[in-house]
C-alpha cells in the first residue's frame, strides 16, 4: 500500500534574503513513518514546518513551489491554514502544554473545530485521544489536574494525544524525543509506531539512531537540499550519495 | 542663614583636613609613592571623611532633637492655670510657638528690638499689638504665662543653636585631628575609605525605608490625635460628610463613606474605560500588529502616560466635562446638571490609564511562550482562538496584577478628581453628578487656612492613611501576583 | 481507515473548499482583530483630542490685545497736565484728546468718554506721567505707548467674547464694542505676542489679562535643582549599593519591598509626608521650593533607583571580572568602570524621573505652593530656595480653579509650556540613550 498522501514539488523556502530550502521535491506515503534526519540548520524542521503552513506565523518567511495534499495545494489561495491544521496536526520539540487541566488540554481542539455534539461525546473523543497517546492509563484518575504538572515524557504524550484528537490524517513530528529521558523517549517511539496504523507520520530528528527505529522512510537534507530520500533501511546500510554516507558514518554534522 | 554658614564652614574644615592629610602622607614617604599603602588621595579623604561625616550627623540630629527638648521643657513650665478649660496642652503649645515665631519676626523686621522682645515685664498688651503692626499672625489670646512661655521659647531656640554650633565645629575638628594623625605611609586608608563609603551606600538605601516609616508615622500620629477629637466609628461608618468651616469640632459630620463611594464609582468608571481599551490594545499591539505599526502606536500610546495629571484635570474640566453635558444635560437627555461629574473624571482617568494598563499586559503578553501559540495554532486554532483560549488564560494573572496597578494608581489619583469630579459629597448611583473622593477632600481640607489642630484639618490624615492602606494593599496583591506569574515562565 | 472514529471529524472536503464553521471562525477571527484596531484607534483618537484641545484652548494666551498709540506730548501740556490738581485724572485727558486725534486721523469718529477708556484699558493716566516724569527729555518728542487692553477687550478679538454673549456690566458695556472696532480697524488695537505671560507673575483674581508664568517657571526650576542635587547622588548611591554590595539577607530584602511599593504609593500621600514631617514637624518654610524639592526628591527616588539599577545590570559581568582581575578593589572597580559605563542609562533615567516630578501638582498644593503666592521673582538664589513660591502645574491648577474664564486660557497656556519643557527633557533622554546606546 504506497498511496501518496504528500507531495511536494520543488519547494523553495526564503527567511528574508536567506534560501533555507533548495529545490526540495519528496513524496510522502500513507501508514507511513518518515524520517527527515540531517546536521543543524540543515532545513528539515523548516520543510516538516511547510507542511502544515506552520511557517505563515512567521513575517519574513516565504515559501514557493508546490505541496499537494490529497491532491490539494495547501498554498492555494483558498486553502484556509486553519483547516489544513486540523489535518495536519503536530507534535513539538519541547513538550508545551496549555495551562489548563489534562483534560481542557486534549479537549481544545475538539472543541474549536466543533467536532463534539455535547459533553458525552467530548468526553469520548478526550478517551480515546488519551489512549491512543499512551498516556490513559497513567491519568484516567486526574483529569482535572493541570497539564504542567506532568512528567516531561507524559507532557509529550499528552501533546502527542491532544494532536491525535482532532482526528488529524497527517502527524509532523519536530523532534519530539529531544526534551526527553532514554525511558520517556522508548515510551514516545513506541507510540510513533501504533500511530503509523492511522496516520502518515513525519519525524524530524537529530538522532540517527532514532531515525533507523521508527522510520520506514527516510530523508537526508543538507544545506538546504534533499539529498537523498529512499527506503530507511537503504539510507542506513548503502546511501547511494557521498554526503549521506558521511552523516551517518559521522563525519559530518 | 547661619545654618548654611556652619554646614559651609564644616565643609572648609573637611577640604582642608584632607589638603593637609594628602601633602603630609606625601611628606613622611618622602615624595615616592610606591611606599604608601594607598593612593594619597586616600588619606586624604580619611581625614575629610573623619571630619565631615560624624560632624554633619550630629547636626541633623542636633536640628531634629531640639525642638523637642525644648517643647518639653517649655510645656512643663507651662503652669495648668494658662490652659483654658476648653483648650488643650498642646494648643496652648501651638500658641507659644505661634508668638515666639511672631517676636522673632517683629525683631527681625526692627519694630523691636531684641531686649523689647526679651523683656520679662512687658505689657501683653502692647507686645501684641506691635506684634500685629509687625504683621505676625496674632489670635487675641496671648496671655502673660503665653509671653512668659514665648520669650523662655526663644532663649532656649537661641542658646541650643549656639550650642550647637559650637559642638558641631568641635567635632568637625577633632574628626580632622584623628584622621591626619591616623596618617602614615603603612595606614590604610583604602580599606578605611571603602568602608565609609559602603556606609554611606547603605546610608542612601535606606532612605526608602525612612521614607515609608516617614509616611506612615505622620499619617499615624495625626491620625490617632484625629480620633481622640473625633470618634472613630462615626468617621468610618458616617454616611455624611459636611465639615464645618468656623468652628472646632462638634458641628462637624465627617463620615469617610460618600467618599469612599465617589473614589470607587470613579474608579470603576476609569477602569472600564481603561481596561478594555488597554488590554485589546496590548493585545493588537503584541499579536497582530507590524513591526512598523508597534514601533509607531505603542509610543504614541505611551505620551498619554507621560502628561502630568494636571494636563488630564484641566482637560476633564474645560473640553470633556462641557462635553458630556452638551450631550446628557439640561439641552440634551437632561441627566446632567454640570460638567464636574463622576462621568467625567472617571472617562478622563480612564484615558489616563489606557497605556498603563497596555504596557503591563503587553510585557505580560510577551511573556507568555511561543511554544504556547505554536501548540495552538498546530492544532488548527485561528489566531483569535488562540489568544481567547491560551494566551489570555496563560496571561491572566499577570493581567490581574496590572488591572489592581491600574486601580490603585485610580484611587490615588488627585488632580483629575480635583478638578473634574466636583465638590459635594454624596451617596448616588448617577454617574451624571458631581460626587468627591478620598484624595480630592485632602486636598481641600489641607489646603484651607483651617488649624492644624482641628478635626476638620486633621479629618486629612485620617483619610490619608484610608488611601496609603487601600493601595499598599492592592500594589502589594499586585507584586505578589505578578511576581508569582513571572516566576512560572522563567 | 479502518478506524471507526475517522468518520468523524471536520476534514472530510477538499481542503479548497472552506466550509461553513470554519468560515464563521474567521468572520470571528475578523471581529476580534478589529477590536484590537478600534481599541487602538480610541487611543490615537483621545491623544488627538487633547492635543487638538491643548492647542486651540491654550495658543491665544501667548497674544495679547494691546493699544498702541503714537503721539508727542509738548512742555506745555506737561506744564498744564502738572499744574492741575488730580494729574493723572489730566493725563489721562490728554490720552484720549490724542486717542481722538488718531481717530479722525483715519477718518472714523466715534465717540467715547473717559469711562469708555477706562473700561477698556483701565487707568492709562498714571503710566504716561510717570513715564514723562522719568524721562523728562521725551517731552516734545514722539513716543508710543503700548498698553496691554482688558481681558473683555482680549477676549472679544479670540472669540471668547462677542457681540451677542457681552453683558453690560462696569467692566463692559456692547457699545464698546464699536469703539474697539474703530480702533482695530485704525491700528491702534493690535494683538501682539504676550511676553508677560512668558515673563509675569500671577495676577489678581479679576485681572486675567496680567497673569504670568514666569515666576512660577523660576519655582519649578529651583525645585527641579533641589530634586537633580539630592535625588540623582542618593539614587544613584542607593542602586550601587543595591546592586553591587548587598548581601542576600532580610535588610535587603526590606529595601527592595519598600522601594518597589513607595513607586505606587499616591502622590498626594507624600504631600501628606511633606506636611507632615517637614514643615510641622521640622518647621521649614511653607510654600518654599525647597520644601517642594524635598517631597519631589522622595517621590522621584524610587523611579531614579529603578532605572540605574536596570542600566548597572546592563554592564556586562566580564567588565567587572577584568577590573578585579588587575587588582582593582570592589569599590575601585564600580566607579572606575562599572558606573562610566553606566552613566547615559543613568542620566536618561534621570531626566525621566525629573520630568515626572516636573509634572506633579498635589504634592505641592499641601505644602502650600499654590499659584497665587507666585507674585514676585525671587531676589537671590537662597531667597529663590525657600522664598514662597509656586510651581507651574500648581499655578495652572490656581488659574483652572479661577472663577473667570479668561484664566483658562491663561492655564490652557501653562500647560503649553509645561509641555514643552516636558518634551525637551524627554527628547533630551531619547537622544542621550540613541547616543551613548550600547549593545554588549
Amino acid at each position: 500500500m504506497t498511496d501518496v498522501k504528500i507531495k511536494a514539488k520543488d519547494v523553495q523556502v526564503y527567511y528574508g534574503d536567506n534560501h533555507a530550502i533548495k529545490d526540495v521535491s519528496v513524496e510522502i506515503e500513507n501508514n507511513t513513518v518518515t524520517a527527515f534526519i540531517g546536521p543543524s540548520g540543515c532545513g528539515k524542521s523548516t520543510f516538516l514546518r511547510c507542511l502544515n503552513r506552520m511557517n505563515d506565523t512567521i513575517d519574513i518567511c516565504r515559501v514557493e513551489g508546490t505541496i499537494l495534499i490529497d491532491g490539494d495545494d495547501i498554498y492555494d489561495k483558498r486553502v484556509d491554514p486553519v483547516q489544513l491544521r486540523a489535518k495536519v496536526g503536530m507534535v513539538f520539540q519541547k513538550p508545551n502544554p496549555f495551562p489548563k487541566s489534562i483534560y481542557d488540554n486534549i479537549a481544545y481542539g475538539p472543541r474549536i473545530h466543533g467536532m463534539a455534539r455535547n459533553k458525552a461525546e467530548l468526553d469520548e473523543i478526550v478517551e480515546r485521544a488519551l489512549r491512543r497517546g499512551a498516556i490513559w492509563d497513567e491519568v484516567k484518575d486526574r483529569l482535572n489536574a493541570p497539564g504542567t504538572g506532568l512528567s516531561g515524557g507524559q507532557q509529550q504524550r499528552l501533546c502527542i494525544a491532544r494532536a491525535v484528537a482532532t482526528e488529524p490524517e497527517v502527524l509532523l513530528m519536530d523532534e519530539p524525543c529531544s526534551a526527553l529521558d532514554p525511558i520517556a523517549t522508548a515510551q514516545v517511539e513506541e507510540l510513533i509506531d501504533e500511530l503509523r496504523q492511522n496516520y502518515a507520520v513525519v519525524i524530524v530528528t537529530h538522532s540517527m539512531q532514532q531515525a533507523a527505529r521508527v522510520s520506514q522512510k527516510t530523508a537526508f537534507f543538507h544545506l538546504g537540499n534533499l539529498v537523498e530520500y529512499d527506503d530507511t533501511s537503504k539510507i542506513f546500510t548503502n546511501p547511494e550519495d557521498s554526503r549521506t554516507e558521511s552523516y551517518i558514518t559521522g563525519r559530518i554534522g | 542663614m547661619p545654618l548654611l554658614w556652619l554646614f559651609l564652614l564644616v565643609l572648609a574644615l573637611a577640604i582642608a583636613a584632607f589638603v593637609f592629610a594628602r601633602s603630609r602622607v606625601l611628606a613622611m614617604s618622602g615624595q615616592d609613592r610606591r611606599s604608601l599603602h594607598s593612593l594619597p588621595n586616600y588619606y586624604g579623604s580619611n581625614a575629610a571623611m573623619k571630619s565631615a561625616i560624624p560632624a554633619l550627623l550630629v547636626l541633623v540630629i542636633w536640628l531634629i532633637a531640639q525642638p523637642f527638648y525644648v517643647n518639653s521643657v517649655v510645656s512643663d513650665a507651662l503652669p495648668d492655670s494658662a490652659i483654658a478649660e476648653t483648650s488643650s496642652r498642646s494648643l496652648v503649645l501651638a500658641e507659644v510657638r505661634r508668638t515666639a515665631d511672631g517676636l522673632d519676626l517683629a525683631v527681625s523686621t526692627g519694630t523691636m528690638t531684641e531686649d523689647e522682645a526679651s523683656d520679662t515685664g512687658a505689657e501683653v498688651a502692647a507686645v501684641t499689638e506691635t506684634l500685629e503692626e509687625a504683621g505676625a499672625i496674632v489670635t487675641a489670646q496671648i496671655t502673660q504665662p503665653v509671653l512668659r512661655a514665648a520669650q523662655q521659647f526663644r532663649v532656649l531656640n537661641e542658646t541650643g543653636h549656639q550650642i550647637m554650633t559650637i559642638v558641631v565645629l568641635l567635632i568637625a575638628a577633632a574628626g580632622a585631628f584623628w584622621g591626619i594623625k591616623e596618617t602614615r605611609p603603612d595606614f590604610r586608608a583604602r580599606n578605611v575609605v571603602e568602608q565609609g563609603v559602603r556606609v554611606l551606600l547603605i546610608a542612601a538605601a535606606s532612605i526608602a525605608i525612612l521614607t515609608t516609616l516617614g509616611i506612615v508615622l505622620s499619617l499615624v500620629f495625626n491620625t490617632v490625635e484625629f480620633f481622640r477629637l473625633y470618634p472613630a466609628s462615626e468617621f468610618f461608618f458616617g454616611t455624611n460628610w459636611a465639615p464645618s468651616f468656623s468652628g472646632r469640632g462638634g458641628a462637624s459630620d465627617l463620615g469617610i463613606l460618600p467618599l469612599m463611594w465617589g473614589t470607587f464609582y470613579i474608579s470603576i468608571v476609569a477602569l472600564i474605560v481603561a481596561v478594555p481599551v488597554g488590554l485589546f490594545s496590548a493585545i493588537y499591539l503584541s499579536e497582530y500588529a507590524s513591526p512598523k505599526v508597534r514601533a509607531f502606536a505603542k509610543p504614541m500610546l505611551e505620551v498619554l502616560a507621560g502628561i502630568p495629571t494636571i494636563v488630564y484635570g484641566l482637560f476633564a474640566l474645560l473640553t470633556v466635562g462641557p462635553l458630556l453635558v452638551s450631550v446628557f444635560g439640561e439641552d440634551g437627555l437632561g441627566w446632567m446638571q454640570a460638567g464636574t461629574a463622576v462621568m467625567t473624571a472617571g472617562l478622563v482617568m480612564g484615558i489616563m490609564l489606557i497605556p498603563f494598563v497596555s504596557s503591563l499586559s503587553d510585557d505580560i503578553i510577551n511573556a507568555v511562550p511561543q511554544a504556547m501559540r505554536d501548540g495552538s495554532y498546530g492544532l488548527g486554532a485561528t489566531q483569535s482562538e488562540t489568544i481567547r483560549q491560551v494566551v489570555l488564560p496563560a496571561a491572566l494573572p499577570g493581567i490581574v496584577g496590572a488591572i489592581l496597578l491600574a486601580a490603585s494608581r485610580a484611587i490615588g489619583e488627585t488632580m483629575i478628581v480635583v478638578l473634574g469630579a466636583g465638590a459635594a459629597a454624596r451617596l448616588s448611583l448617577n454617574p451624571f453628578e458631581a460626587m468627591t473622593t478620598v484624595t480630592a477632600k485632602i486636598v481641600s481640607q489641607l489646603t484651607g487656612d483651617s488649624d492644624f489642630a482641628s478635626p476638620e484639618a486633621l479629618v486629612a490624615f485620617a483619610l490619608g492613611m484610608t488611601l496609603f492602606v487601600i493601595t499598599l494593599g492592592l500594589n502589594v496583591l499586585a507584586l505578589v501576583i505578578v511576581r508569582k506569574y513571572r516566576e512560572q515562565y522563567e | 481507515m479502518t478506524d471507526a472514529s475517522m468518520d468523524s471529524g471536520p476534514k472530510k472536503g477538499s481542503l479548497t473548499t472552506v466550509d461553513a464553521r470554519t468560515k464563521k471562525r474567521n468572520a470571528a477571527e475578523k471581529r476580534f482583530k478589529a477590536y484590537g484596531i478600534v481599541a487602538i484607534l480610541i487611543g490615537m483618537f483621545f491623544l488627538v483630542v487633547l492635543a487638538a484641545s491643548i492647542l486651540r484652548s491654550g495658543l491665544p494666551a501667548f497674544t495679547q490685545a494691546e493699544m498702541k498709540l503714537e503721539f508727542v506730548l509738548s512742555q506745555e501740556e506737561f506744564d498744564a497736565a502738572e499744574g492741575q490738581l488730580l494729574k493723572t485724572k489730566a493725563y489721562e485727558g490728554i490720552f484720549i484728546s490724542k486717542l481722538q486725534d488718531a481717530l479722525t486721523e483715519n477718518g472714523m469718529s466715534v465717540a467715547f468718554d473717559a469711562a469708555a477708556i477706562e473700561r477698556l484699558l483701565g487707568k492709562p493716566g498714571s503710566m504716561i506721567r510717570e513715564y514723562f516724569r522719568a524721562n523728562p527729555d521725551k517731552i516734545g518728542t514722539s513716543v508710543t505707548f503700548s498698553l496691554p487692553a482688558s481681558s473683555r477687550v482680549d477676549g472679544y478679538f479670540k472669540g471668547r467674547v462677542s457681540r451677542e454673549t457681552v453683558v453690560d456690566s462696569r467692566f463692559f458695556e456692547a457699545k464698546d464694542l464699536d469703539l474697539v472696532d474703530a480702533l482695530a480697524d485704525a491700528g491702534i488695537i493690535v494683538r501682539n505676542f504676550n511676553w508677560n505671560f512668558i515673563t509675569g507673575s500671577d495676577s489678581g483674581v479679576d485681572n486675567p489679562s496680567g497673569a504670568g508664568i514666569g515666576v512660577s517657571v523660576i519655582g519649578s526650576l529651583f525645585m527641579m535643582l533641589v530634586v537633580l542635587v539630592l535625588s540623582l547622588p542618593i539614587g544613584v548611591a542607593a542602586s550601587i549599593y543595591l546592586e553591587e554590595f548587598a548581601p542576600q539577607n532580610w535588610f535587603t530584602d526590606l529595601i527592595e519591598v519598600n522601594i518597589s511599593n513607595l513607586a505606587a504609593v499616591p502622590s498626594i500621600v507624600f504631600g501628606i509626608l511633606g506636611l507632615a514631617v517637614f514643615i510641622q514637624f521640622m518647621h521649614l518654610p511653607q510654600s518654599a521650593p525647597l520644601v517642594g524639592g524635598l517631597v519631589l526628591t522622595l517621590m522621584t527616588l524610587p523611579t531614579i533607583i529603578i532605572s540605574t539599577r536596570a542600566s548597572l545590570k546592563a554592564v556586562p559581568p566580564s567588565i567587572r571580572e577584568a577590573a578585579l582581575g588587575v587588582g582593582a578593589s570592589k569599590m575601585q572597580t564600580v566607579f572606575h568602570h562599572v558606573l562610566p559605563l553606566a552613566a547615559p542609562g543613568i542620566l536618561t533615567g534621570t531626566i525621566i524621573g525629573l520630568a515626572q516630578a516636573l509634572g506633579e501638582t498635589a504634592p505641592l498644593l499641601l505644602i502650600g505652593m499654590v499659584g497665587f503666592i507666585a507674585r514676585a521673582y525671587p531676589e537671590g538664589v537662597v531667597s529663590g530656595f525657600i522664598d514662597p513660591n509656586s510651581a507651574m502645574p500648581a499655578q495652572i491648577y490656581t488659574w483652572a480653579a479661577r472663577a473667570d474664564a479668561g484664566f483658562y486660557e491663561k492655564a490652557w497656556g501653562g500647560i503649553i509650556i509645561l509641555l514643552v519643557f516636558l518634551l525637551t527633557m524627554n527628547i533630551i533622554a531619547i537622544i542621550l540613550r540613541r547616543r551613548f546606546e550600547r549593545r554588549w
